[in-house]
């Protein structure tokens, strides 16, 4: 009797003391965790390149909704034409264009460049965006459609051409990730379609594969690399694949794309299928794209 | 015997269920803080779901705020505050723990308003600095609202603004906190 009740008592003291300490340790505790969701939030890898373009691709980052971003493109001749040209400086092409953030997956473009008089706009839609957390994808997919439009006079005024002989067409898949803070890579697959290719060696359907990355140095400056493989080119033209690689430096208000490249052309038909300049031969060009992004809508913030 | 422990039992359980509400939070508070320098550009942001939880037994105020949650009315800035700025990524949640100093002056069952004294810790960016500030409890219909502002300065927080920016962004932030809290069951 006397050893059930000591047992008995004995339940009782670790009863209370159990909530002693229990009650204890939850006044300790931190009152936040008592109120938040222990489950993880699905949360976005934004900032994956500092611009819309890794260098002359498309990046697979879009314009934010409501902002225009203003891009002056310049590519100036080749270096090793030696101090007379001012290492290239003395000849410029550029492109200037105007890009629209529509919808948070939706942008869109329009260009024209001082290299036979084209224009050229574009689409660039995303279907998945990087992701962590439940249900979330770790790369980001898009998808960019673009036409070109010539509107140089035709060499040879006596042939036959046709409105349609001006136009090009270009398809791209855009499959990136953002690996850490420091480093995004991307692959695009590319599709060219021109209506009127300039020989019968030269493909009316150009297939090519383009690679870009970036790794970041600071917080406001980057290093870009941006290559086309082709797989079908004309072999008899002496082109080559193109390839830049250069920095970002973000300013603020604008951002500046400094870099070297074998690629005079500023949209994706010319890169790909005029770039004559080669790398090994030290065939290169200073360049430098500026973009500058204005809040055409701004956002309202209730109160 | 079982009967006593039993007692014991449902005793503390209900002790502890009262207990429970003495707690106050909210989910969706409001945080705003400014840091113009020149009229011509306006640098603010809000934040509007922050949690907040206040014991009104002890006085206990914690507040948390992700930082990808501010909203600025440009874009480009909010990519800024967040890549450069806060980084984010790195440090992304700020949370203050302090408590109310004069929290026996507030009479939490009696609709009014009333003067608190804020004392705490203010982690953003990863650095913890001590911050003191004057709010007020505003108490309606069983309701608490929170309201308070203040300013810190960047610098105190290792967040460097650079000389580029110096004539748009101050070094210090005005803050305005406005919470609506109720009652927290378990």
């Amino acid at each position: 009797m006397s050893f059930n009740l000591l047992k008995m008592k004995k339940n009782i003291l670790l009863v209370a003391a159990f909530y002693l300490v229990t009650s204890s340790m939850f006044a300790q505790d931190d009152l936040l965790k008592q109120v938040e969701d222990q489950g993880k939030k699905k949360e976005y890898a934004d900032y994956a390149f500092k611009s819309s373009r890794v260098i002359m691709s498309h990046s697979i980052e879009l314009l934010k909704p409501g902002t225009m971003d203003f891009r002056i493109l310049h590519r100036f001749g080749n270096v090793n034409d030696g101090a007379s040209e001012f290492f290239g400086l003395d000849h410029a092409t550029m492109r200037m264009g105007f890009d629209f953030g529509i919808t948070k997956n939706l942008m869109l473009g329009i260009g024209r460049s001082t290299n036979k008089k084209e224009f050229d706009g574009f689409l660039k839609y995303r279907f998945i965006r990087q992701a962590t957390g439940p249900h979330s994808v770790p790369f980001s997919l898009l998808a960019a459609v673009g036409s070109t439009l010539q509107t140089l006079k035709w060499s040879d005024p006596s042939k036959d051409y046709v409105f349609p002989d001006r136009l090009g067409y270009y398809y791209q898949i855009i499959i990136g990730r953002k690996f850490s803070d420091r480093i995004s890579l991307q692959l695009s697959p590319t599709l060219l379609h021109r209506n009127l290719a300039p020989t019968v060696n030269d493909p009316n359907d150009l297939y090519a594969i383009g690679a870009g990355g970036r790794l970041k140095l600071s917080k406001r400056i980057s290093l870009n690399l941006d290559y086309y493989y082709r797989f079908n080119p004309n072999t008899a033209d002496g082109t080559h694949n193109p390839f830049s690689v250069g920095f970002d430096f973000e300013t603020g208000g604008h951002v500046f794309q400094l870099h070297f490249t074998n690629a005079i052309g500023m949209n994706e038909r010319i890169f790909l299928t005029e770039t004559t300049n080669d790398w090994a031969k030290g065939d290169i060009q200073f360049g430098f794209n500026l973009s500058r992004i204005f809040q055409i809508k701004k956002k309202r913030l209730s109160e | 015997m079982k009967k006593i422990s039993l007692t014991i039992i449902v005793f503390v359980t209900v002790c502890s269920v009262l207990e429970a509400q003495d707690k106050f939070y909210t989910k969706t508070g409001k945080i705003f803080f400014e840091c113009t320098k020149s009229p011509l550009e306006k640098i603010e942001a809000t934040n509007k779901s922050s949690t907040c939880v206040l014991d009104i037994k002890t006085g206990r105020l914690q507040f948390a705020v992700l930082m990808r949650g501010f909203e600025f009315q440009r874009a480009l800035m909010q990519e800024h505050f967040n890549e450069n700025y806060v980084e984010s990524s790195k440090f992304p949640k700020s949370d203050f723990k302090g408590e109310i100093s004069n929290n026996n002056e507030i009479n939490y069952t009696k609709d009014g308003e009333y003067i608190a004294k804020v004392k705490g810790k203010l982690q953003l960016h990863g650095q913890t600095q001590d911050v003191d500030a004057i709010g007020k409890i505003i108490i309606k219909q069983g309701r608490v609202i929170a309201n308070a502002r203040f300013a810190i300065l960047l610098s105190d927080y290792n967040i460097r603004i650079p000389s580029l920016v110096s004539d748009k962004l101050s070094n210090s932030v005005n803050i305005i906190i406005d919470c609506n809290l109720e009652p927290f069951k378990d």
